[in-house]
Parts: C-alpha cells; sequence; structure tokens
C-alpha cells in the first residue's frame, strides 16, 4: 500500500518524461492489438466470456455512434402545428381531460379468458398462510384450532352476512373490510376514489381471490362510471379492472392503478 | 280478465268510439288562408287519407306529400283518435294546417361504407360541395384534402397551411373551398387540382368561421367573408385575393360569420352580442343584444338554399351563368316564401333567441331548455324547425317560426357536438364525444339509427345536399362516409 500519493507528488514536483504523451498514445493504439490477440487465442470458457464481452462492447459501441449520427444528421424543421387539434369550437374552452376511448371490450374480454392481465407490478411478494391468517382457538377448552382470521384488508360484497360461528373457518375483521379505492388513472395522471366491485385476482392464490383478501397486486375491478369512459360503440363503461400498489393493510387505504 | 287488460280493452273500445262519426274540417295553409271549402269527413280518416284529399282538392297533378297539423300538433295517427288523445271537440269546425313536405325523400344512411384515412391529425371540418360530387376535409396536420366520393378514394392532397385548418366553406358554385387555419392564413383551392389558388392573409389570429356570398346575388361567387379570433370580420375579393373592407365592433373572439340572402353579413362574438353589417360597403346595421354570455353559433333559415344556390337536390344547375343565377334566385324566394328570413343563435348562457335579424333587432323569442352551452343550431331545409345540439348530451327539436319546443332527443352519453339536417328535412344526424353518429327521425322523433365507428370524438358531421350520404371526421384522424 502506497503510504502517500508520492507518484503525484513526483510529478507535481519534477513533471513527466518529455515522451509521456507519445509513450501514452503509442500504448493505447497498441492496446486494440493486444486485446485482439488475446481474444484470439483464449480458449474455453474464459474464451467464451471474453467473447461476449467483447460483443457486448461492438454493440454499445454501434449504438452510440448510431445516436451520434442522428444528432448530427439534419432534420426537417417542425411546422410548427401542435399535436392534439380541436376545432373552433372547442378552441379557449376549459377542457376537462380527455381520455381516449380506452377500453376494448374484445380485448379485455380475452384477456379475462386466458386470466392474464399486463399489470404494473408483474411481481407480488407471496405472502405466506402463516402471515396471511392467525389462527384462533375455539371449543370448551380451547384446545381446537380450526378458526381463521384473514389479518389482511378484505373486500366483502354489500349484502354479506356472517355465517354461524361454528360454520365460519375464516373471519374476516369488520375493521379490516374496504369498499372503495384510490384508483390512479395513469393516462390521465388523476386519482379518483371509486367503489370497488370485486376482487377479480388475488395473486397469492384462488382461495384469497374467494376470500377476497386486498394484498399488494391484487387487481380488482372498480365502478368508473364517474369517469365518463366509453366503448367504442358509445356505452358507458362501467366496470374496469385496477391493481392495487400498497400494502393496505399496513396503510388503511387501498390505493390502484387502472389497467387499460 | 286481468285488471291491465281490462283497461287495455277499454282504451280499444274509447279510441274506436272515436274513430266513429264524422268530423268537419277546414284545411288551411301554414299563413292561415282557408283552401276550398269546410269538409265533412268521417273521424277515422287518416294522415294518408287526407294527403289523398288535399290533392285533389287542390287539383295538383302530381301527388305531393303534406303534413297536417291541428293546433300545431302534427297528426301522427287517425284523426278521431288524435283528437281523443289532445282531449279536443269534435263538435265545432277543425282548422287543419297542411304544409307541403319536399317531394323527395332522402333514404336514410344506416351503415359505413368507407373509413377514409389519410389525415395524421384530427379531422376538424368535413364539408360537401354544393352539388354533393366533391367532399373536402380540413385537419389538425394542417392539410386539405379532397376525396373522390364515387371510389371513395383520397383525390388530392392539398399542402400550404401553417397550421391547423379550422375552417372550411365551399363557394355556392362549387368553383372554390376557402378555409382558414390557426395562424389567419385562408387559401382558396379548387377542387380540380392540389395546388391553392390564392392565399388571403390579414387576420393576425386564427379563422373560426367563414362563409360566401349567396349565388342569387353574385354569381360566380367573388366574395366571401371570414371571421377571426383578431375581433375582426373580413370580406375579400376572390380575384384579387385583397380585402374589400374590414368590420369590427366586437371586442373578443367573432365566433361565427353568416352572409345572410337579403344583403347583409351577420356575425356573432364572445362579447355576447350579434351584429348584422351591410354587404355592400361593410357598414353597422344592427347590434342585437340579449344574451349573457359568449354566442356561439348563428344559424340562418335560409341556409340550406343558399348553400346550395342554384343547384337542385339533384346537384344539377342551369350551365349559363345568368340562369343559374336567375334559379338560385327562385329557389331563394321559393324557401323563404317572400317572408325575412329568421336567424338563431346559440349560446353558453345555455339559451337561444331567435330573431328577424333583417326587419327588427328585438328577438321574436328566447328558447330556453338546455342545460348546458348550446354548441350548435341548425334550421331545417324547409326552414320550419330548428334543432339545437348542446354539451348537455341532448339534441332539441324548436319550432323555427315561434321558437317553441317540440322535442328533446335523447340517447348520446357525452355532449353533442355538431348535428346536420337531411336535404328533405326529414331526418337528422348528430355527433358527438361520445364517439357515436345518431341518426334521427324528425316526424317520429326516435333514434332511428345507431352508427357507432369511430374511435374517438366525432368533431363533424354533414350530410350532403344530394342526401346520398353523411361524412363525418373526428379525434381518431379518418374520415367516415355513411350511406343507405
Amino acid at each position: 500500500m502506497p503510504q502517500n500519493e508520492y507518484i503525484e507528488r513526483s510529478i507535481r514536483l519534477h513533471g513527466r518524461r518529455f515522451d509521456h504523451e507519445d509513450r501514452k498514445r503509442k500504448k493505447e493504439a497498441r492496446q486494440v492489438h493486444k486485446r485482439a490477440e488475446v481474444a484470439r487465442n483464449s480458449i474455453g470458457l474464459k474464451g467464451k466470456m471474453l467473447t461476449k464481452k467483447r460483443h457486448a462492447e461492438k454493440a454499445q459501441m454501434k449504438k452510440t455512434i448510431a445516436m451520434h449520427e442522428e444528432k448530427d444528421s439534419k432534420r426537417k424543421a417542425d411546422d410548427g402545428a401542435p399535436q392534439n387539434a380541436v376545432p373552433a369550437y372547442l378552441l379557449e374552452r376549459e377542457q376537462v381531460d380527455r381520455a381516449k376511448v380506452l377500453s376494448n371490450t374484445i380485448k379485455q374480454k380475452r384477456k379475462e379468458k386466458a386470466g392474464k392481465w399486463e399489470v404494473p407490478l408483474p411481481k407480488v411478494r407471496p405472502v405466506a398462510e402463516q402471515e396471511m391468517f392467525k389462527v384462533l382457538k375455539s371449543g370448551k377448552r380451547q384446545k381446537k384450532s380450526w378458526k381463521r382470521m384473514v389479518t389482511k384488508m378484505t373486500f366483502v360484497g354489500p349484502g354479506f352476512t356472517r355465517k354461524p360461528p361454528k360454520y365460519e373457518r375464516f373471519i374476516r375483521p369488520t375493521g379490516l373490510r374496504i369498499t372503495k379505492a384510490h384508483v390512479t388513472h395513469p393516462e390521465l395522471k388523476a386519482t379518483f376514489c371509486l367503489d370497488i366491485i370485486g376482487i377479480k385476482k388475488n395473486p397469492n392464490g384462488q382461495m384469497y381471490t374467494q376470500l377476497g383478501v386486498v394484498t399488494k397486486g391484487t387487481v380488482i375491478e372498480v365502478n368508473v362510471s364517474e369517469l365518463g369512459l366509453v366503448t367504442p360503440g358509445g356505452k358507458v363503461v362501467w366496470g374496469k379492472y385496477a391493481q392495487v400498489t400498497n400494502n393496505p393493510e399496513n396503510d388503511g387505504v387501498v390505493n390502484a392503478v387502472l389497467l387499460v | 280478465m286481468s285488471q291491465a287488460k281490462k283497461r287495455k280493452a277499454e282504451s280499444q273500445k274509447l279510441e274506436a268510439e272515436a274513430n266513429e262519426g264524422n268530423v268537419i274540417i277546414q284545411f288551411t295553409t301554414s299563413t292561415g288562408e282557408a283552401t276550398a271549402s269546410q269538409l265533412d269527413v268521417p273521424a277515422g280518416i287518416t294522415p294518408e287519407q287526407l294527403e289523398m284529399l288535399l290533392n285533389n282538392l287542390l287539383q295538383n297533378d302530381e301527388k305531393l306529400p303534406y303534413s297536417f297539423y291541428i293546433e300545431e300538433q302534427e297528426l301522427a295517427s287517425s284523426l278521431g283518435s288524435h283528437l281523443h288523445k289532445a282531449g279536443m271537440s269534435v263538435e265545432s269546425v277543425l282548422k287543419v294546417v297542411y304544409q307541403p313536405q319536399a317531394i323527395f325523400r332522402v333514404r336514410p344512411v344506416s351503415r359505413c361504407t368507407a373509413s377514409m384515412s389519410g389525415h395524421s391529425e384530427a379531422v376538424l371540418s368535413v364539408s360537401f360541395s354544393p352539388d354533393g360530387r366533391h367532399l373536402a376535409s380540413g385537419s389538425g396536420d394542417t392539410c386539405v384534402r379532397f376525396w373522390d366520393l364515387g371510389t371513395q378514394l383520397p383525390m388530392h392532397e392539398c399542402k400550404g397551411h401553417r397550421s391547423w385548418v379550422l375552417a372550411l366553406a365551399w363557394s355556392p358554385d362549387a368553383q372554390y373551398v376557402a378555409s382558414g387555419d390557426m395562424d389567419g392564413a385562408i387559401f382558396l383551392w379548387s377542387p380540380k387540382s392540389d395546388k391553392p389558388v390564392g392565399q388571403c392573409s390579414g387576420h393576425s389570429k386564427w379563422i373560426t368561421c367563414l362563409s360566401w356570398e349567396p349565388a342569387h346575388k353574385a354569381l360566380p361567387s367573388l366574395r366571401f367573408a371570414s371571421a377571426s379570433k383578431d375581433k375582426t370580420i373580413t370580406v375579400w375579393d376572390v380575384s384579387t385575393r385583397r380585402p374589400q373592407f374590414t368590420m369590427s365592433n366586437h371586442t373578443m373572439v367573432v365566433t361565427s360569420v353568416k352572409w345572410g340572402g337579403e344583403g347583409l353579413i351577420y356575425s356573432a362574438s364572445r362579447d355576447c352580442s350579434i351584429s348584422a353589417w351591410d354587404a355592400k360597403d361593410g357598414k353597422l346595421v344592427r347590434v342585437f343584444k340579449g344574451h349573457a354570455h359568449w354566442v356561439n353559433t348563428l344559424a340562418l333559415s335560409t341556409e340550406a338554399v343558399l348553400r346550395t344556390g342554384a343547384f337542385d337536390h339533384r346537384g344539377q344547375a342551369p350551365k349559363d351563368l345568368q340562369e343559374a343565377k336567375d334559379a338560385a334566385a327562385a329557389r331563394y324566394k321559393e324557401a323563404t316564401g317572400g317572408l325575412p328570413e329568421r336567424m338563431a343563435s346559440g349560446s353558453d348562457d345555455y339559451t337561444m333567441f331567435l330573431w328577424s335579424p333583417s326587419t327588427s333587432k328585438q328577438h321574436v323569442a328566447r328558447m330556453t331548455g338546455h342545460v348546458q352551452t348550446v354548441n350548435q343550431v341548425c334550421f331545417s331545409p324547409d326552414g320550419r324547425l330548428l334543432l339545437s345540439a348542446s354539451f348537455d348530451k341532448s339534441v332539441k327539436l324548436w319550432d323555427g317560426v315561434k321558437g317553441t319546443f317540440l322535442a328533446t332527443l335523447r340517447a348520446h352519453v357525452g355532449p353533442v357536438y355538431q348535428v346536420a339536417w337531411s336535404s328533405d328535412s326529414r331526418m337528422i344526424v348528430s355527433g358527438s364525444k361520445d364517439s357515436t353518429l345518431k341518426l334521427w327521425d324528425v316526424k317520429t322523433r326516435r333514434l332511428k339509427v345507431d352508427l357507432p365507428g369511430h374511435a374517438d370524438e366525432v368533431f363533424c358531421v354533414d350530410w350532403s345536399p344530394d342526401g346520398s350520404s353523411v361524412a363525418s371526421g373526428g379525434k381518431d384522424h379518418v374520415i367516415k362516409l355513411w350511406r343507405h
């Protein structure tokens, strides 16, 4: 370990050798040939790794060059016509944010069939059963333990009544029930407080979907009739899917992103 | 027998009773003159039978269609049941007002025959030529395009504008199209080529509306008026492309300009006033006040005939200019019936006014009922009905002479932007923000056909003067043609 920055000190005091720049340039110029020779002669796994590295470097270099070329090439000057033209009768009117007609019913149906959505949160942390449920003891001597209490937020339908205690295996506490979600429209960049219609899919499993458990990453159906979205056929869309983006059990609210 | 059945049977019986016996009627014209003598007709007589009777009485060689009105209610069913429903007496002499209908019929459009893409931005205006042979469209991509209606393909792409093409207007002789843009430039195009005929520059801000001098005043068309955001209205000479005179008394953007058939130019502005100008020298004639907010739109009762000029409903016009001018004058006279033209204005204060602009600056009627901005008003081609499109998602139908309310047409789920009449005044098409067009029947006042297809808001609708097709354009960049 050098005890001090003696090299820099020496350079400061005495300067570099007179042919330093020359030597540096030559060394750099020789470097390519040297690397090529190493690449030519290396074999086996090391050879493969080196080839891959050099290939990636080359691709990167090409991309950089292309980018510079694009920057330098002369383009036609913009004709200055801004986007999103509106007719004369809508000019200077305060526009409500105008979402495109977003929903395509057929597309949505197809996705529904496959049970797959392109979601903003593709992967979620798996929630273990132990975390999801708390075991409740029951029976006269408190020695039966078949009852479970859901420790996460849940959604139950509007006409829900609890089963008699004997048959109620899963208890969904009233304090953790929600009916509304704060849904952000990704294109409008606006958030609305919307009613939840149902739980479409909980990524942790079919059982949680049926129970109506809302955890991060859950796909919920929300009532968007207030947003005034329309299908190409002119019908008002009222149910749309959204994915939960926060941990509702920690925050006490459900935040979600509309899937469009 | 259940209650409902009993009641139904009873009402049927009552109606059957109403159709028995005789009624004394007196045919009168819309101006109140009696035609022929009083007639004793059976109460079960239908409008079709009345029509036959009237044709015989008037000794028409050809059978003409008529519609009948009893105390301003249109006769839709048999006479007896109509009286029964309205609770009118059958004992006095009934005045039956008859009004001739268009002798031709426009077939309702029902399907989209072509989606013509080409514009790379929202389509802001579409307009059929007065003879119905050409279609022009202006768009946000700074192009004006002409379309071939036979093959439903693009014909010319006219480049010249530097910004959004907001307004478009055909000259009544179908020789020119004037187009105004966001920069305030106006270009003149001919449907025969894609090169501009000329450019008129003078406005400093965008053009909101263009209107040509009517054919019965001047043929070939040589002058047109333009309204602009720079608060002025300019009348341009087509041959020199120079402004003839500029009119200004408005203090805010002029939203609409109409060149009337009686030598007046009308302009509406967001300063809540409407002005009438002399078309000869641009002197201010009258100012109409009454609106409490921006005036958005103007309509003239003669607009359809002013637009088509010498062309009849088949798109035919005399070749000779003088003859064509006479034909246009004859058509104008026939359309007005010698009465002064009427004007309607729609406003942001949710109301409309009916004016008789050539005689008085007092309004004839104030029409209230909309609960949102009125975006467009439109007289039927025969001038008897008035249509208003509003942002409250409804279209309302009004009497075009007295301004009384007739019906509300509801079905749109978004603001209605534009409406258009068929040339026989029997149908309406409306375009809306909800991406659909809807076709309405005027007689039944019901939705006739729903025309979905656009992928986004519909900004402009036009019905060809020959009635064969409807064109619509919108935010989804395509122009759709709808036909029977």
